[in-house]
């Protein structure tokens, strides 16, 4: 119930609108595909994942300007904030930053945002203004990918020594 | 002699509380603003023990991390290394025998018992009571007895594998679990004749440190965190996993928004947490504790997977990021008194400094958990 709501309300970011086919692609089993197949920079769109393998059901990849838009459907629809991480996919040249989101409900729904940013100029407006929470998840994500997080109120190591000017979890770090 | 210093009523001034300091219960800083005893604004500083456990999953292959979940939170261990196995297991693809989720229940839940039972003591002598700490470790020494005998260790357990258990339970482990649930019961009494009615105890805790059901949302807090302000959220049950749905307990959810509600919803999880050992004790199948087929190397297929469990201290989530190599690719540990402790700064203003501690410890922090 509540996934088909959020779905449509995602929906609205891709402006390509009708949900065809290829809006909305169902991954059915991502075991049978080819072990081998190189990850690729996936495009910006909303996927229905199976639960059963990723855990998690709607997973909407968004351009960096849209965060505060998709959070926003998310917080009217009472979903509570998970963690906000990084990933660095240093061989395109990207970083990318992963918000989770759930619900205090039976009717169980798990969201990903996620947002792909470029590895030399990675910055994504803040999400305090609506979750508070984020403070802590995005000044975590700052300290270990460098990831900027523009409008933040206090953008300082939090885990790391408040002198650190590394960023230990990009793929490039030497220790 | 130097005479006494006065202040100004509207004069602030700051304190440390911490790092090392016994009611921050670990290496936790809080820098509070103070006007008098009551605090103006407070900064939380944490990673005094951050030890980087997400880049040494990225570092070490599937098996050599297993140990490392039972170095973050060291009263609850069991339940993040459940966490860890179900989401490589999922990846992975590998089934795991009937009789191992049971165990890992099992296991799991004695091990919440022991952690809600040092939260126990530790809070009330938090409050004053030194007492109900003696008892409270007497009776989780027979836990960590019962585990030692099974898993090796008393505290940092590496238990679980991928696809199933390092070791069987014999019959000695299942008589004195049996006997152990009678016996905590009769203890349960005890501590809420002994602390939960006693008026000193019930007027520090009654009606302070409000949180409300929104300030929760906003900062995802789980566990008797969430359920004493009255949100019914139990990963065990919202998102069941493992063996949970073949139990029948209760999720115990308080309304009362303070810090009493919060001691409640954990000593009645004691009493669920037994009703779940005892029907996994009675329920528990034959057969192996591991898994026939099991890949040798364990390489889960390119993807993204996420695993939620309910640990002592509430949600607990892995994401794993996987290439299809040896090593994660990316593993984030999302730890839920990370969360819990982060709606403490806003929450704490204006609060009393002795009721800030007893909020603190309603928390239930356990600071490597935190700083990972």
């Amino acid at each position: 119930m509540i996934c088909e709501k959020t779905k449509l309300a995602l929906q609205t970011l891709f402006p390509k609108a009708a949900p065809t086919a290829s809006d909305v692609t169902i991954d059915t089993d991502a075991r049978e595909k080819d072990k081998k197949k190189k990850i690729e920079p996936r495009q910006n769109g909303l996927v229905e994942r199976d639960y059963a393998i990723h855990g998690y059901h709607l997973d909407a990849q968004v351009a960096a300007g849209q965060i505060i838009e998709a959070v926003t459907i998310l917080d009217e629809a009472e979903f509570f904030i998970e963690a906000i991480t990084g990933v660095d996919w240093i061989k395109d040249n990207q970083l990318e930053v992963v918000y989770d989101f759930c619900r205090y409900d039976f009717d169980l729904c798990r969201v990903v945002i996620r947002t792909r940013l470029d590895r030399n100029a990675a910055e994504v407006p803040t999400i305090t203004d609506i979750y508070a929470g984020a403070n802590w998840h995005e000044r975590e994500t700052h300290e270990f990918f460098g990831i900027k997080f523009l409008g933040h109120p206090n953008l300082i190591p939090l885990l790391l020594p408040e002198d650190a000017d590394f960023h230990p979890l990009l793929k490039d770090f030497k220790a | 002699m130097s005479s006494p210093i006065e202040l100004q009523s509207d004069e602030t001034f700051i304190l440390n509380v911490g790092p090392q300091h016994p009611a921050t219960h670990g290496v936790l800083r809080v820098k509070m603003e103070m006007n008098g005893e009551y605090i103006v604004e407070a900064e939380t500083v944490i990673g005094y023990i951050h030890r980087m456990h997400e880049k040494m999953g990225e570092l070490k292959t599937y098996p050599q991390y297993l140990m490392n979940l039972s170095r973050m939170d060291y009263l609850g261990a069991l339940g993040y290394s459940h966490g860890h196995v179900l989401v490589v297991e999922k990846a992975a693809g590998i089934e795991v025998p009937e009789r191992a989720e049971y165990i890992r229940a099992i296991m799991v839940e004695l091990n919440r018992v022991a952690s809600h039972l040092f939260w126990f003591g530790a809070f009330v002598m938090d409050l004053g009571g030194f007492s109900p700490l003696m008892y409270a470790l007497q009776d989780r020494e027979h836990i960590l007895d019962m585990l030692e005998a099974v898993t090796g260790s008393r505290l940092t357990y590496c238990y679980f594998r991928y696809g199933g258990l390092y070791n069987d339970v014999d019959d000695q482990f299942i008589e004195s679990a049996r006997k152990f649930i009678p016996r905590m019961r009769k203890s349960l009494k005890k501590y809420h004749t002994l602390v939960t009615g006693n008026i000193i105890f019930r007027k520090r805790l009654e009606g302070v440190a409000p949180l409300s059901k929104e300030t929760c949302r906003k900062y995802g807090a789980s566990s008797a965190v969430a359920r004493g302000s009255g949100i019914n959220f139990d990963v065990r049950k919202n998102e069941p996993y493992s063996v949970y749905p073949e139990f029948d307990f209760d999720v115990p959810v308080y309304h009362g928004c303070d810090s009493l509600a919060r001691y409640n919803v954990r000593m009645d999880e004691i009493e669920q947490s037994l009703r779940i050992i005892e029907q996994g004790l009675d329920k528990l199948p034959g057969g192996p504790i591991m898994p026939k087929k099991k890949p040798k190397i364990i390489k889960p297929p390119v993807g993204d997977y996420y695993q939620a469990v309910e640990t002592a201290r509430g949600s607990f989530g892995v994401r794993l990021v996987s290439d299809g190599g040896k090593t994660p690719y990316r593993l984030k540990l999302r730890s839920p008194t990370y969360s819990n402790m982060h709606l403490f700064d806003e929450s704490c203003r204006g609060m009393l400094i002795s009721d800030a501690l007893a909020f603190m410890g309603s928390l239930d922090l356990v600071i490597p958990e935190i700083d990972r």
